[in-house]
C-alpha cells in the first residue's frame, strides 16, 4: 500500500489538508502526518513514498488523490531535492517536515538526543560554555547572548530552579516558533532538558498563547511521549538524580505576555504586567526563583550545539551574530514560508530570491522585519545583510527573524497609525508612556492627516517625534519602547503618505490579494 | 466573609468549584482554571468569579482584575457563531482590512455571529486568515467567508 504524507501543521490545515488527508485514506492510501516542509505556498504539500524518495505534489485538492496515486499528476520532484529547500541551511528546522512531530523513535534515528546523551556526560558548567562558545543569541528579539543568561542562573544558589520556554508569538509575520512546536516539538523538550541540567533546575514551563491550539496539542502529546520513554520526569536518561518535568501553560490572548516578565506574571496566575528589571529574571524570576527565560528556537537550537559543538555552531554566520536564522515570510509574498539561512544573508536574497517578489505582482513598497514593533524598510534597504548590528545601525531589527512584505498599496501614515493603535491595546498599562503615549499617537498621527495648512501639519510632526522620544526613552519594556520603530521608519521613507487625508470609507483599504498561482507548481 | 458563602449553590457554580478545587493544587493555577471555566461554560459569570476567589483564598477583585486583563475570558455568553479576524500586519499586506470591514457590514452587531479581531494567528504565509467557529481558514475571500456563513444562517 502507497504511503502518503499530508501535512497536519496549522498552515496546511487552515488551507484544505485534513481534507486532503481524508481522501487519500478513503482512495486506499496509508496517510502519515508529518509537520510542514515550510513551503507554505505550495500546501497542501503532498508526499508520496517511492524507492526514489517521497515524491511532492503542490496545493493538492482532496479530488486529485487518486490522480496521485495512479502516477497521473505533475508533480514536484522529490521534496528534499526541491531547490527552495535544498539551498536552505537548516539546522532548527531540520527534521521539521520529515516525521510524525510525536514519533520518538523517529527523533531518535534523526539525530534526536544525542545533544542530551553529549550533555549528560559533561559538567554542567561545561554545557554552558559550549553554549557560550557557540554564540548563540536569543531568538525571541532581543538577541541576549543564551550562554551568559544560563551562566547566571547555574551560580545562583537556590534549592528552586526553573525553565520556562516563551512560546507566546504574538509579533504579526511570525511563525517559525509555532512550526517547530507542531513539527519537531521534542528538540524544544531536548533543549529545556539540556538546559535543566546545565542550570540546576527541576521544573519547566512552556508558555504558548491560545493562537496556537495545534501546537497546544502536539506539544502535550510530545511531553506525554517523552515522559513514557524515561526523557522527562525522574532519573531523565538512566541518569541518577537528574529530575526535571515540563509543563503547558496557555496563554489567554495578551500580546504582552510574549515579554519576558510579563509572561513570568502570567505564568503565576496574575494580570501579565511587566515587572521592572533588576532584578533580572536569570536570579528573581518566575515566583522568584533563579529562571532561565528562553525563546522556542533558542532552545530547540541547542540540541544540536551539544551534539556537534560550540564551535560548529560558531562557524556559521557572519560579525557577532553566529549561526543560522530562521527567517519567515510573510505577507504579500509570492512564496512564503522558512528559509533558515546563515545571518549574513540579505534582505534581498530573501525576499526576492527565495519569496520570488510580491504575491500580487505589483511593486515592492516596504517589507516590516521584526514583527509590530520592527521598522519599515524601504525598497532601497533590500541589500541589508541580516546581522544584528548591522540592522541596528540602519535603525531597524531583525527580532524574530519574521519578514512582512507589503507593495505600493501600502499606505505607511495607515501602518503607522496602526503600530499606535496596537500598542493602545495591547499596552499592559503598567507605564505612563506606553499606555498613554500610544492612544496620544493615534491622535497625533490623525492630526497630521487632516491638518489644515502646513503650520499645523509641522506641529503635529514635532509633537509626534517627542511623543516618540517619550515612550523609546520612558517605556518599562520593548512594547512602548520600540511601538515608536515603525512609525519613525514609516515617517522616514513614505513621508508623502503622511501629507494625504485619511481614508474616509473602508473603499480606500487596500484590496484582498487573492491568491493567483493556486494549483501552479512552481 | 466566611458568614457570606452561602450553604446552597447553583448546579453552575458547583461545577466551577470543582474545577477550581481540582486545579488548585499546581503552581499559579488561576489562569489554567479560567481556562478550564471557559471550555465547561463557555464564559465566565460573577459567580464564578465568586467560586473561585473563595477556592482559591482570593479577593473577587484579584480574579475581577485577572479575568479583565486577558482578552480570551469573556463575560458574556458566546453568540451562536463568531468570525475572529485577523489584523496583524501580515494579514493588512493582503487584505485584512477591506475583509474585516466586509465581515463586520455582513454580520451587524447583536446579531447571531459575532465578528472579532485578532493580532496574528501565525498563519502569516497564506493570509488573509481568519478563525470561523473554532476552525483557522488561510486565504480568506469574501466568497469563502459568504459560503461558511450560508451554512450558520441556514
Amino acid at each position: 500500500m502507497t504511503t502518503v504524507w499530508v501535512p497536519c501543521d496549522a498552515a496546511a490545515r487552515a488551507v484544505g489538508a485534513d481534507e486532503v488527508a481524508e481522501a487519500f485514506a478513503a482512495a486506499g492510501a496509508t496517510v502519515r502526518r508529518n509537520g510542514s516542509r515550510g513551503m507554505l505556498w505550495l500546501e497542501p504539500l503532498v508526499e508520496v513514498e517511492t524507492d526514489a524518495g517521497r515524491i511532492g505534489y503542490a496545493a493538492v485538492r482532496p479530488q486529485y488523490a487518486g490522480d496521485i496515486l495512479a502516477g497521473n499528476h505533475v508533480d514536484l520532484g522529490v521534496v528534499e531535492d526541491h531547490p527552495w529547500l535544498a539551498d536552505q541551511h537548516r539546522v532548527t528546522f531540520t527534521r521539521v517536515g520529515r516525521h510524525e512531530p510525536t514519533d520518538l523513535a523517529a527523533y531518535r534515528s534523526d539525530g534526536g538526543y544525542a545533544g542530551l546523551e553529549r550533555a549528560l556526560t559533561l559538567d554542567p558548567a561545561d554545557v554552558v560554555a559550549e553554549v557560550t562558545t557557540s554564540g548563540l543569541r536569543g531568538r525571541g528579539g532581543a538577541g541576549f547572548p543564551t550562554g551568559i543568561k544560563w551562566e547566571t542562573v547555574r551560580k545562583a544558589a537556590s534549592d528552586l530552579k526553573f525553565v520556562c520556554c516563551n512560546a507566546d508569538e504574538g509579533d504579526s509575520g511570525t511563525f517559525a516558533d509555532r512550526m517547530l512546536l507542531e513539527g519537531d516539538p521534542f528538540s524544544l523538550l531536548e533543549g529545556m532538558t539540556i538546559a535543566a541540567y546545565a542550570v540546576g533546575a527541576s521544573e519547566g514551563y512552556v508558555y504558548v498563547r491560545s493562537e496556537y491550539p495545534d501546537a497546544i496539542a502536539t506539544l502535550r502529546r510530545a511531553i506525554d511521549v517523552a515522559r513514557a520513554g524515561g526523557w522527562l520526569g525522574r532519573h531523565i536518561a538512566g541518569r541518577e538524580g537528574f529530575t526535571f518535568d515540563l509543563h503547558v501553560r496557555v496563554g489567554a490572548g495578551a500580546y504582552i505576555c510574549g515579554e519576558e516578565t510579563s509572561m513570568l506574571d502570567s505564568l503565576e496566575g496574575k494580570r501579565g504586567e511587566v515587572r521592572a528589571k533588576p532584578p533580572i529574571p536569570a536570579l528573581v524570576g518566575l515566583f522568584s526563583q533563579p529562571t532561565v527565560v528562553n525563546n522556542v528556537l533558542s532552545l530547540a537550537t541547542v540540541p544540536m550545539i551539544l551534539a556537534d559543538g560550540g564551535e560548529a555552531y560558531a562557524a556559521l554566520g557572519t560579525g557577532r551574530s553566529r549561526g543560522t536564522q530562521v527567517f519567515q515570510l510573510a505577507g504579500n509574498v509570492k512564496q512564503g514560508g522558512i528559509v533558515e539561512a546563515d545571518f549574513g544573508i540579505t534582505l534581498r536574497e530573501l525576499i526576492e530570491g527565495y519569496g520570488g517578489g510580491t504575491r500580487s505582482g505589483r511593486p515592492l513598497k516596504a517589507a516590516q522585519v521584526g514583527g509590530p514593533l520592527g521598522a519599515y524598510v524601504a525598497g532601497d534597504q533590500l541589500d541589508l545583510p541580516m546581522d544584528y548590528e548591522a540592522f541596528a545601525e540602519a535603525g531597524a531589527m531583525i527580532g524574530h527573524g519574521g519578514i512582512v512584505v507589503f507593495d505600493d498599496t501600502m499606505d505607511a501614515a495607515d501602518m503607522a497609525r496602526f503600530a499606535m493603535e496596537f500598542c493602545a491595546k495591547e499596552s499592559c498599562g503598567k507605564c505612563t508612556p506606553c499606555r498613554i503615549g500610544s492612544v496620544r499617537g493615534v491622535e497625533v498621527i490623525d492630526r497630521i492627516r487632516s491638518a489644515p495648512d502646513a503650520d499645523s501639519r509641522h506641529q503635529a510632526f514635532v509633537l509626534l517625534e517627542d511623543l516618540c522620544t517619550t515612550m523609546e526613552k520612558g517605556s518599562l519594556c520593548a512594547m512602548g519602547g520600540l511601538t515608536p520603530m515603525p512609525v519613525r521608519s514609516a515617517l522616514r521613507h513614505f513621508p508623502a503618505d503622511f501629507a494625504q487625508n485619511p481614508p474616509v470609507d473602508s473603499d480606500k483599504n487596500p484590496p484582498i490579494v487573492h491568491f493567483s498561482s493556486e494549483g501552479s507548481t512552481s | 466573609m466566611a458568614g457570606t458563602v452561602p450553604t446552597t449553590e447553583s448546579a453552575r457554580a458547583t461545577t466551577t468549584r470543582e474545577l477550581a478545587t481540582a486545579g488548585r493544587a499546581q503552581r499559579g493555577p488561576l489562569l489554567p482554571i479560567l481556562h478550564a471555566v471557559m471550555a465547561e461554560h463557555g464564559w465566565v459569570s460573577d459567580e464564578d468569579i465568586a467560586v473561585i476567589a473563595d477556592v482559591l483564598n482570593l479577593s473577587r477583585a484579584d480574579v475581577h482584575g485577572v479575568v479583565s486583563f486577558y482578552h480570551d475570558f469573556r463575560r458574556t455568553p458566546p453568540p451562536a457563531h463568531r468570525v475572529q479576524v485577523c489584523r496583524g500586519e501580515a494579514c493588512q499586506a493582503v487584505g485584512a482590512q477591506a475583509l474585516y470591514a466586509a465581515a463586520q457590514a455582513r454580520f451587524p452587531a447583536g446579531g447571531d455571529v459575532e465578528v472579532g479581531e485578532v493580532f496574528c494567528l501565525g498563519n502569516c504565509a497564506l493570509g488573509p486568515s481568519a478563525v470561523l467557529d473554532g476552525t483557522l481558514v488561510g486565504r480568506l475571500t469574501l466568497e469563502r467567508l459568504d459560503t461558511a456563513a450560508a451554512g450558520w444562517t441556514a
